[in-house]
């Protein structure tokens, strides 16, 4: 299809399905990119680009789930399962306000030896220390409310009173249960996915939204998340981004041609394009390297994620995602934009100098 | 004087020209679907318009008038049959100097040893550079080409950057054209496209004093052209030079081929800092490189072909570039050297399969080709 049958399709109104399954198949990458930025200078104006500089902190990988995509988890008593010790949690929490943080991103795996009062009682500690909770993807609460005997409701709001602060979008990968059956039978089904969110929002939290694709599911499949997605937030409002990745298959799990760059790339145009309602889209320079990870501010990304800060702290081995903040505003400033340092509710924060290289 | 001469119109998308939001782009678009030439200024504007998919949409158009959806490829093997060099440009990580314990310098039965074992299977191509060393002669680089030549069959060699050839001119006493003749007549077909890092005498200075400048390497090429051999030019970007220059670089290999008209293809390579003395510098950005590509697409409207050299762009901008103006991702490769002593990531060589599928994701239809650029059953 040309661009000028893309530009009057897309004219038409909102996006329906159908004509997001035409242009998703035959419009130009580059089309829909600038299409996608139409969208994305109508929600963001000025031509500026967020980051976040929060640390990644994982309680424990211990993990009942067992989600074939995952290299992560880790079952009761191998030799490294673990479980985040509160003094461990307050050092890595020293580094991050040191390093110029303001939020954790505070997930886990779906361990039932850890009761909802330790959760409660970390969400303080982090809270006390002045940093803001991003806690607990929906998954992770589905199953505190499964292990408690407690509704949706109850669990968000007693971890809001502790101090969660709002829930990342995680455990989303396709919101269809055909796909889900096959690649994460054991955690949340799409419909309690859903109502996690849908409860939160209602209480007044912001979210973000994900979705992992590349895998299993069809193209309609991806797009069915998208919609589904679009119309939780005409009720609730209450994402504040999307953020698609590609699968990144390791040897040990399911396997799976990695998604290139212009699959990426498509699939960010088309989210942009068709959550018309979702003010911001991330870009994942974490999956997609520094330079397509820059690239995708052209193709509707507003935001380009977080620095990262467990892997820049911890010189483990085999760490290959790492950028500075510095490096995060170069790319930024060299794409055309100004970088600006935000909060988890995208809300400017001002800089703070970090105190260590 | 830049829009001297006439190209083809270039079909554009009305809508799409009428949607772009930067002028100076929109007022390149117009010249193209003119068939005008762009000049400086318009290098310039599409170097620093903040409208990426828009520049990236005139190079596509452009290369879609020239090559249609099809994106090629070679089944080649680079060598590199010494590391010694004198020239100690600051910007290599990959020369040593002459006496160095870590220098190598392979004898002709060794190279053409590793082209006969390598493992591409049906191999087309060997692209052969190497540093300037000082105690090589005439007969061993004629030795050389001819035992590669002879190595496989059916293979063609694309060999010495004009870089070599100035140093084998100036260390034989022989002219520049003498000795592409005798490399010639031994099986030297077609020639790389490296060495010319951007012409400036101001980065010359700086950065590669001993190395030719820009018009011996432009000479060189016009001779090599002159005798029949087809070559390829390069930008080496992203380090100390200043929009203008990449511009008046690309210019000015227009202009030689107006001339000459030997050049088959165009390859900007992003400059890859580790290991060399300019180390505290960043890699240019994803941006940067995608919009370098697509306006030489658009300036060297005499150059037909443009690469997306894997190697040093990675597989995800490669793939990427390929919406951007770039047509040809050079080949299989085997075994680079150079920029990965610089730092690339990259793998050191791809199967035909592996680039075959990073075209067809992009939408591209992949193909074959030998050192001419022509398409292979």
């Amino acid at each position: 299809m040309n661009a000028s049958e893309s530009i009057r399709l897309l004219e038409q109104g909102r996006l329906d399905l159908e004509t997001t399954r035409i242009i998703y198949d035959t419009a130009d990458l580059l089309t829909l990119g600038q299409l996608a930025q139409e969208v994305r200078f109508r929600w963001n104006p000025d031509p500026v680009v967020t980051y976040a500089v929060d640390r990644n902190i994982n309680y424990t990988n211990i993990c009942v789930s067992r989600c074939a995509f995952c290299a992560f988890a880790r079952d009761t008593g191998h030799p490294e399962a673990y479980v985040l010790d509160q003094e461990t949690l307050t050092r890595k929490c020293e580094e991050t306000l040191t390093l110029g943080g303001t939020q954790i991103l505070y997930q886990g795996g779906l361990n039932p030896d850890l009761d909802l009062a330790w959760h409660l009682d970390q969400i303080r500690l982090m809270r006390a220390m002045g940093l803001h909770v991003h806690g607990f993807s929906p998954p992770e609460i589905v199953f505190m409310a499964q292990q408690n005997g407690l509704s949706l409701r109850e669990v968000i709001e007693r971890l809001v009173a502790a101090g969660l602060g709002s829930i990342p979008g995680g455990g989303a990968e396709i919101l269809v249960d055909r796909v889900r059956r096959s690649v994460s039978p054991g955690k949340a089904t799409r419909d309690e996915w859903l109502d996690v969110m849908r409860t939160a929002h209602r209480l007044g939290l912001k979210t973000t939204a994900t979705m992992m694709f590349g895998h299993l599911e069809t193209l309609d499949e991806r797009l069915e998340h998208l919609f589904l997605l679009r119309r939780l937030q005409d009720e609730t409002g209450g994402f504040t981004a999307f953020i698609p990745w590609p699968y990144q298959p390791g040897e040990k799990t399911l396997p799976a041609r990695p998604a290139g760059s212009t699959t990426y790339l498509r699939l960010l145009a088309i989210s942009r394009l068709v959550l018309d309602n979702v003010p911001h889209i991330q870009a994942s320079w974490v999956t997609q390297g520094p330079e397509i990870g820059q690239v995708a501010l052209h193709f509707g990304a507003d935001d380009l994620g977080s620095t990262m800060i467990e892997e820049n702290v911890v010189a483990a081995a085999g760490v290959s995602h790492r950028l500075s903040r510095k490096e995060m505003v170069r790319l930024i400033e060299a794409a055309g934009f100004r970088a600006r340092q935000r909060n988890t509710l995208y809300r400017p924060v001002e800089p703070v100098h970090e105190g260590r290289p | 004087m830049t829009s001297a001469r006439t190209n083809s119109p270039i079909a554009l998308d009305g809508l799409l020209l009428d949607r772009l939001q930067d002028s100076a782009l929109r007022e390149v678009g117009q010249k193209i679907r003119h068939g005008e030439r762009l000049g400086h200024e318009d290098g310039l504007a599409c170097l620093e318009t903040t409208d990426l998919c828009g520049l990236g949409q005139l190079a596509l158009a452009v290369k879609k008038a020239r090559h249609g959806h099809r994106a090629f490829f070679i089944a080649n093997h680079h060598l590199n049959y010494t590391n010694v060099c004198e020239n100690r440009c600051r910007f290599c990580a990959f020369h040593r100097p002459p006496g160095s314990t870590d220098g190598y310098a392979m004898t002709p039965e060794e190279a053409a040893r590793r082209i006969a074992e390598s493992p591409v299977p049906n191999l087309h191509e060997v692209h052969l550079v190497g540093g300037c060393h000082p105690d090589l002669d005439l007969s061993y680089y004629l030795d050389l080409v001819r035992a590669i030549a002879r190595a496989r069959p059916g293979i063609k060699l694309k060999a010495f950057t004009a870089v070599e050839i100035a140093h084998l001119a100036e260390k034989t006493g022989l002219s520049c054209q003498e000795c592409l003749s005798r490399l010639k007549e031994a099986g030297l077909v077609a020639m790389p496209g490296g060495g010319a890092e951007v012409f400036s005498d101001r980065l010359r200075e700086e950065l590669f004093p001993h190395k030719i400048g820009a018009r011996e390497w432009l000479a060189i090429h016009a001779t090599a052209h002159r005798l029949g051999i087809r070559s390829n030019a390069t930008l080496l970007f992203g380090h100390l030079e200043t929009p203008a220059e990449r511009v008046e670089h690309l210019i000015r290999l227009r202009e030689q081929q107006d001339e000459t008209g030997g050049f088959q293809a165009f390859i900007a390579l992003p400059f890859h800092p580790a290991n060399t003395s300019l180390k505290d510098l960043p890699c240019p950005t994803g941006v940067d490189i995608l919009k370098t590509i697509a306006t030489a697409r658009l300036l060297l409207d005499n150059i037909p072909h443009i690469k997306a050299y894997w190697v040093m762009l990675g597989l995800k901008l490669t793939q990427t570039a390929l919406h951007f103006g770039a047509d040809d991702l050079e080949g299989t490769i085997v075994h680079e050297r150079i920029a990965h002593e610089a730092g690339a990531r990259t793998e050191a060589g791809l199967t035909v399969a592996q680039l075959v599928h990073l075209i067809r994701e992009a939408g591209f239809e992949p193909v074959e080709r030998d050192t001419f650029h022509q398409p292979l059953e």
